[in-house]
């Protein structure tokens, strides 16, 4: 079994769950389970120790309230098919993280952020109540108000206080599907960081870095911050369908392409492209349909593909705003010099999060994925050392080899989740490799 | 969404052919009437179609090897619907079946029998007001009988003819009566099985192209999910009889 990065690889036992009630009996039965979804967690964090629980199947939306835009779904339910059915009814999920072939239940046990985390939160911040089959088999109801500690570490608790049956949320209403854009062109990370700033009143922000520009130009970007089209704003562009359905993936990559496929000058050529390409629109609003703008790497089925078959890493830190200049440059620059390219690396601006191992903490977060090789992982063990002297910390979902102590060191509510852990007796029966890995 | 003020009945509303189905046609704003052998089931099936589209939804309690029930059903399935979709089908296990009758008994009864008396009861209703269509999920394995499943495939096979027989009788009646064949598909009950990519479809798929059949009139009156299966059990059929007998299909 894999995640979604294919590394690291470890053996761990398949069961099927189809029925919510046949929760309780396999959970109890259990040790060393962990639950999954669709799989799109990077590392190792949806591998059980020794099993591992599917709950793909768990796929059923239970209601809908109008009144108030609250949906209840069991967690195998799809982000996909939840914009499938609500963006044309005038919903949009409150957050949403980079694919939308992620199910409910992982962005809660995840507490994914988007492009509005600055302004709106984790998705745990938009979560009302959830249902969790703790380790007896028990079923409790969770919120802030009923059993708040549980809440708590579940938003964000990578699966290890139990298994989520189904979820209660609130949508957005939006008058289209559609997302007005504008783009910012910022010649280096001190532009960025500043134009991530200034785009805070914005819903959406997020900046694109070129990370093989180094010197003067070190952290180029393309920053993009996004409202929901508005209806007069849509107005101005005849026939477009004010909620435009557009089907999922339209190109899957059939094969694993060769590494070397993915070198410095293939991806500088392509950086310079997309560069050019973005500063051209920039300054000018455009409307981008909702998939490609909050999905483009959707659009590209199994794109992990495109890393071969040995696999990728993906490094997600966050760190705080006040050195966030200095230590993203140090960051970068290492980046830039090793010559390790990741297509393209996202920078954002988060706030703060709210479950015990939430990994969003005010500051800035940089995301960059690269090629498993041996030089990547001493590359980015240093790195780690920068993120941990900045008081940061790395994404728990997207994280495949991080060291216990910087895990450590980034955390700082871990010893109230680990008593958490033990006081419920979840310790003895959820264990992912992650859990196992950095000691949880 | 609003309605359309179309109803579908949905025979077997648990499988996973049915309640795809049952999500297209509520998609396009028909009102759903589920039937299933466990309320609370067909409930759930029930509850994540009207959420997730608005439609109004109805459940209806039903085992399709009840059939002396069948008649206070029909009875009571109000309004009548436009649309009946029966999926209700059970793979069984042909190696019991060879040995125990009660095994076999209930595959025949499940895939034939049953929908068969159902389907029949709803097409005399649809001929008394002239319209409706009838729509039954058969089975390529009915196309010839195969060592593998043969019990399975001939209860299909009475299904195949039973449709074809009542879509003759009702011609020209205003009624129509298709006949689905899916082929391969990616559900629950193939889970485990390693099936050919090419010739395997997704539930959505089948749902869509009964959907586009039934209500779009495209395609005729039998219709193969992938068109490949059409020339595939064609060949398959026209092997003769002395050579077939020595094959493991």
């Amino acid at each position: 079994m894999e995640g979604w990065g294919r590394y690291p690889r470890h053996e761990s036992q398949a069961i099927d769950c189809w029925l919510p009630a046949a929760l309780a009996g396999t959970v109890a039965s259990r040790t060393g389970l962990i639950g999954r979804g669709n799989g799109r967690s990077y590392g190792d964090a949806a591998i059980g120790e020794h099993s591992t629980l599917m709950c793909r199947g768990l796929s059923r939306m239970r209601r809908f309230d109008p009144a108030n835009a609250t949906l209840t779904v069991e967690a195998g339910v799809m982000l996909s098919d939840i914009l499938r059915s609500f963006v044309p009814r005038g919903y949009f999920p409150p957050v949403v993280p980079g694919t939308k072939f992620v199910t409910v239940g992982g962005m809660i046990a995840s507490d994914v952020h988007g492009k509005n985390h600055h302004r709106d939160g984790g998705f745990g911040d938009h979560v009302i109540e959830f249902k969790l089959v703790g380790a007896g088999g028990e079923v409790l109801t969770c919120s802030r108000t009923h059993n708040p500690e549980l809440f708590f570490a579940t938003v964000g608790g990578m699966g290890m206080t139990g298994i989520v049956e189904e979820a209660t949320f609130r949508l957005r209403p939006i008058e289209s599907g559609w997302i007005a854009q504008e783009t910012i062109v910022a010649e280096n990370l001190g532009e960025a960081l500043k134009a991530l700033q200034q785009t805070e009143d914005a819903t959406y922000s997020v900046a694109w870095i070129d990370t093989l520009s180094q010197g003067a130009s070190l952290g180029r970007s393309l920053i993009f911050a996004g409202e929901h089209a508005t209806l007069d704003q849509l107005a101005g562009m005849p026939g477009a369908d004010r909620f435009a359905a557009k089907n999922a993936g339209r190109f899957s990559l059939p094969f694993d392409l060769p590494q070397w496929l993915l070198n410095k000058t293939s991806v500088a050529a392509f950086n310079e492209l997309y560069f050019r390409a973005g500063a051209r629109k920039a300054a000018k609003s455009s409307l981008v349909h909702w998939d490609r703008y909050f999905f483009p790497l959707d659009g590209i089925l199994e794109w992990n593909r495109l890393y071969g078959r040995r696999g990728f890493l993906q490094h997600q830190c966050v760190v705080p705003a006040e050195d966030a200049l200095p230590v993203l440059s140090g960051i970068l620059d290492r980046f830039a010099r090793s010559g390790k390219g990741s297509f393209l690396a996202v920078l954002k601006k988060l706030g703060g999060g709210n479950g015990l191992l939430s990994f969003p903490s005010p500051g800035y977060t940089l995301a960059l994925d690269l090629p498993v090789t041996q030089e990547v992982f001493r590359l980015l063990d240093e790195i780690d050392e920068l993120v941990v002297k900045a008081g940061g910390r790395l994404y728990l979902a997207k994280d495949a080899r991080q060291s216990r102590q910087t895990f450590e060191a980034g955390y700082s509510r871990l010893a109230a989740f680990k008593e958490l852990r033990k006081v419920t007796g979840a310790d003895r029966h959820f264990n992912s490799r992650l859990a196992k890995r950095l000691g949880i | 969404m609003k309605g359309i003020g179309k109803t579908l009945l949905l025979i077997g509303a648990t499988s996973d052919i049915g309640r795809a189905t049952a999500l297209i046609y509520a998609e396009a704003g028909w009102d759903v009437l589920l039937a299933g052998r466990n309320r609370s089931a067909v409930q759930r099936e029930a509850d994540d179609i009207s959420a997730r589209t608005g439609a109004n939804v109805l459940v209806h309690e039903l085992d399709i090897l009840t059939t002396s029930r069948f008649e206070d059903f029909v009875g009571v399935v109000s309004p009548l619907p436009d649309t009946a979709v029966c999926v209700v089908g059970e793979l069984g296990e042909q190696s019991r079946a060879e040995r125990e009758l009660e095994h076999a008994a209930m595959i025949m009864r499940t895939n034939f029998e049953g929908p068969a008396l159902l389907l029949g009861l709803l097409a005399e209703s649809f001929a008394a007001r002239g319209s409706g269509t009838i729509v039954g999920i058969s089975s390529v394995a009915g196309d010839r009988g195969r060592a593998s499943n043969y019990v399975y495939g001939a209860a299909k096979a009475g299904l195949t003819a039973f449709l074809s027989g009542l879509r003759n009788r009702l011609s020209g009646s205003g009624v129509r009566v298709l006949t689905v064949k899916p082929g391969f598909v990616r559900t629950r009950m193939t889970n485990a099985m390693k099936l050919p990519p090419l010739l395997t479809a997704e539930p959505r798929e089948v749902a869509q192209r009964i959907f586009a059949v039934a209500e779009g009139g495209r395609g005729g009156d039998v219709v193969y999910v992938r068109p490949i299966w059409r020339p595939l059990m064609t060949v398959i059929r026209s092997i003769p009889e002395p050579i077939f007998k020595r094959l493991r299909l």
